[in-house]
């Protein structure tokens, strides 16, 4: 196999085995922090269907748990697997976030593990809630170290280098690089969103199915006030992360906004299609926009693609990614707004069809925005693995295998997304939260 | 010391914790298949299950912890190992990965049916075969170098006697640790019966495990004779481990005191692994990669050190509640809460 291909299949099988991992991870990190809120909500009120809902959730989360879990262990390899040439320069400087990523994560299976297998054991439910603080506190923490690692890519920083090797090397600096603040605070809040949003859609899912408890209910107001409170703060993090761009990564801020000639008081292009390379069709272009996304000021100069080299600016076909991704997220802040309203002013729209069918669509779409960010984030760093300094061409294994454990992968992940999603279905279909109280009440608690 | 020895020291020590708790691991799970098989599974399952449940997540953190920890602390090893792995490291990440998930899947997703349990227990005897294969291709002569492109040499590698003496010594001595260990947890549950089949495997498989392991040393002789030189040199610490060895099988065979014959042949295991890793040295991958020259910067280990020791506090702790609410706690072991 040719090197080219090499390099094209290694991208190919990280992105794959990324945009599967990222499902499972973006659920992982989100849905602890919901279960502990949810918990300490049923502990504070003293009303048993938010612990009931905790425990339900706990369950299916487990599942999910297990899937990121494998496969995050399946990416931590293959970056070492795929791109040994970029492990072996960058692992000189960031090792210490991937590292700490590790026991932030070690952290986490220790304690759910305990978490799980207690329920019953402590008499005193707040102890017990304890336990899933550490579990939700390592599952954002592996998220914050890990982005850490991604943000130092977009902008490495902490190093010299010298003749192709790295010397005075700080851990921390890189560590802290432009990039980390706006990156993990954009991940982590719209890992909080996402969740919140799927476990809504079960919600409003269950009551079209027919069950008109008041468990989902109290479920679906919590959730969707969750999402609300993420979906603002995603928004704003997202605007700083224009302006962080606008600053350290022109080419790729240019390119996400289609914006070709530097100028002042440049206009923003939404949506549109782009034919021939060059003519923009169907846009719509808001005036000074741009300059206010980049800096803040409608008369700014906002740098655009003339300015760059063509063998190194990133594919235009990311316009398409970022409004997919803000678009959605858009959507899914209204839908929570309009619920939070309309049942604050008690209307009966919100248990209307068409809007329980809107709400659950927020599940799948959320997840599909999260993909479309990352995809987004690492097509526009392209063509560099590490900005500036080592080109994705330069970085990939020379072995000649890539294309077929490409195949080995799609079948793993095939199967795990099959299995995942009938062992969850199946789990809560054949035990409705219904039969479960009923049980609970038989049981005497 | 220096930084170099601290980090390969401690290295060795994780993927030493791996291999047993790994090993406690693919071994109960290939017990309680074979148990499906042979219609035996009343007798341990419960205990394989208890055991299990609480503990599998971790198990796999400290593989991660392994190789993560030595790309941080010997980035050259991610271009070496990284290159020539591809193949079997993909292989294991599969198998890895359907054990884990199905583990997940029947346990809490009561999806029953014989053809997981057997995938499950199967798949793990194959994982440790396709690890081992790293410690095998760390002895040398089995990578080719030439116009800047490293290739992993597979007839050479499949044809060698090396290869499948550590591929049979790492599948015996999994089911050895692992029987001992579960003889030693049924016998804490007060399980007769798990007890009498666990302490029936462990000694089936003591005499392969003890057997394969002298290969090796002997295969190496002809493979790559400095190491075997150095192996001699450290006669004593092999010798240690035979003895172990001896008394841990007499207590077992004796059926007096499980936890003292588990902890003998923990000590077994750990005295031959670092006597195997000090005969190593200096060598990461022999002749190519010494630990001097796949280190790091100093500033990065020294950073890596501090998070070590840091992480450490956080750890240890954490791991001894778990053992102290699972593994110590005789209500939960006897089964008489959940």
């Amino acid at each position: 196999m040719e090197s080219e291909q090499a390099v094209f299949y290694s991208r190919l099988l990280t992105e794959l085995t990324l945009s599967f991992h990222i499902i499972y991870a973006t659920i992982g990190v989100g849905v602890p922090f919901l279960i502990f809120l949810t918990q300490w909500l049923g502990i504070k009120k003293q009303d048993d269907h938010y612990i009931l809902l905790a425990r339900r959730w706990t369950r299916g989360f487990i599942i999910t748990v297990a899937v990121g879990v494998v496969t995050g262990t399946a990416i931590g390899l293959q970056l070492n697997l795929l791109w040994p040439t970029f492990m072996e320069l960058a692992g000189n400087v960031i090792a210490l976030p991937l590292f700490m990523e590790t026991f932030a994560f070690f952290f986490e299976a220790i304690f759910l593990g305990i978490y799980l297998y207690t329920w019953d054991r402590f008499r005193d439910q707040r102890k017990h809630m304890l336990l899933l603080l550490p579990v939700a506190i390592g599952a954002s923490f592996s998220a914050i170290f890990i982005t850490m690692v991604n943000a130092f890519m977009n902008a490495p920083q902490g190093f010299e280098l010298m003749n192709g090797e790295f010397i005075n090397v700080e851990p921390i600096v890189a560590m802290f690089n432009p990039a980390m603040p706006t990156k993990v605070a954009h991940v982590v809040s719209t890992a909080y969103m996402t969740s919140a949003f799927v476990l809504a859609a079960i919600g409003a899912f269950r009551l079209l199915k027919g069950s008109n408890h008041i468990y989902h209910k109290k479920a679906l107001l919590l959730t969707l006030k969750v999402g609300l409170v993420f979906s603002i703060a995603s928004a704003i993090i997202g605007d700083f992360s224009g302006k962080y761009l606008a600053e350290y990564q022109p080419e790729k801020l240019a390119a996400m906004e289609w914006h070709f000639e530097t100028e002042e008081q440049a206009s923003l292009t939404l949506f549109g299609f782009l034919t021939n390379g060059d003519e923009i069709t169907f846009s719509l272009e808001v005036p000074y926009a741009l300059s206010i996304l980049a800096h803040g000021n409608p008369n700014a100069e906002v740098i655009g693609l003339d300015q760059f080299a063509e063998d190194e600016t990133p594919p235009l076909y990311i316009h398409y990614l970022f409004n997919i991704m803000v678009i959605i997220g858009m959507i899914a802040m209204i839908i929570a707004l309009f619920y939070i309203v309309g049942n604050a002013l008690n209307r009966s729209f919100i248990m209307n069809r068409v809007f329980l069918w809107l709400i659950v669509s927020t599940g799948p779409l959320t997840i599909l925005a999260i993909e479309a960010g990352w995809w987004l984030a690492e097509v526009g760093r392209q063509p560099w693995v590490l900005r500036g300094i080592l080109r994705t061409e330069n970085a990939a294994t020379t072995s000649n295998h890539v294309d077929l454990m490409l195949l080995l992968f799609i079948g793993l992940y095939t199967v795990l997304g099959l299995a995942s999603v009938i062992v969850l279905t199946r789990m809560f279909k054949n035990n409705p939260v219904e039969q479960e109280i009923l049980d609970q009440q038989r049981n005497g608690r | 010391m220096s930084y170099e020895i601290i980090g390969i020291v401690v290295l060795w020590l994780f993927l030493f914790g791996y291999i047993i708790v790994a090993s406690i691991d693919f071994g109960a799970g290939f017990f309680h298949s074979y148990s499906v098989l042979t219609n035996k599974h009343h007798i341990i399952s419960n205990i394989v299950q208890r055991y299990l449940s609480p503990v599998w997540e971790v198990t796999n953190v400290f593989l991660v912890f392994f190789f993560v920890g030595i790309v941080g602390f010997f980035p050259s090893t991610a271009y070496y190992y990284g290159t020539v792995l591809l193949v079997p490291a993909s292989l294991s990440l599969i198998l890895l990965a359907i054990r884990g998930a199905y583990y997940a899947f029947t346990t809490y997703g009561k999806l029953r049916s014989n053809w997981w349990t057997y995938l499950y227990g199967f798949s793990g005897l194959l994982i440790p075969a396709s690890l081992s294969i790293v410690l095998t291709i760390s002895e040398g002569g089995f990578i080719e170098e030439s116009n800047n492109q490293l290739s992993l040499q597979y007839k050479t590698l499949f044809s060698s006697p090396l290869t499948w003496s550590i591929v049979i010594l790492s599948l015996t001595s999994v089911l050895y640790i692992s029987a001992v260990f579960l003889t030693w947890y049924a016998n804490k549950a007060k399980d007769r019966a798990a007890t009498a089949l666990l302490r029936k495997y462990a000694l089936i498989w003591a005499c392969p495990a003890i057997i394969t392991a002298t290969g090796i040393i002997v295969e190496l002789r002809t493979h790559n004779p400095v190491h075997f030189q150095r192996m001699l040199d450290l006669w004593w610490m092999f010798a240690l481990s035979g003895i172990l060895f001896i008394t841990t099988v007499y207590l077992v065979w004796r059926k007096k005191s499980y936890g003292l014959a588990f902890s003998l042949l923990t000590g077994q295991f750990f005295v031959a692994f670092y006597a195997y890793g000090l005969s190593h040295y200096p060598y990461l991958l022999y002749p190519y990669l010494t630990i001097e020259e796949g280190f790091t910067n100093e500033g990065m280990a020294l950073a890596l050190i501090i998070a070590f020791i840091a992480g450490l506090c956080l750890l240890l702790p954490s791991l001894w509640l778990l053992l102290r609410l699972f593994l110590f706690n005789k209500d939960y072991v006897e089964g008489k809460i959940k």
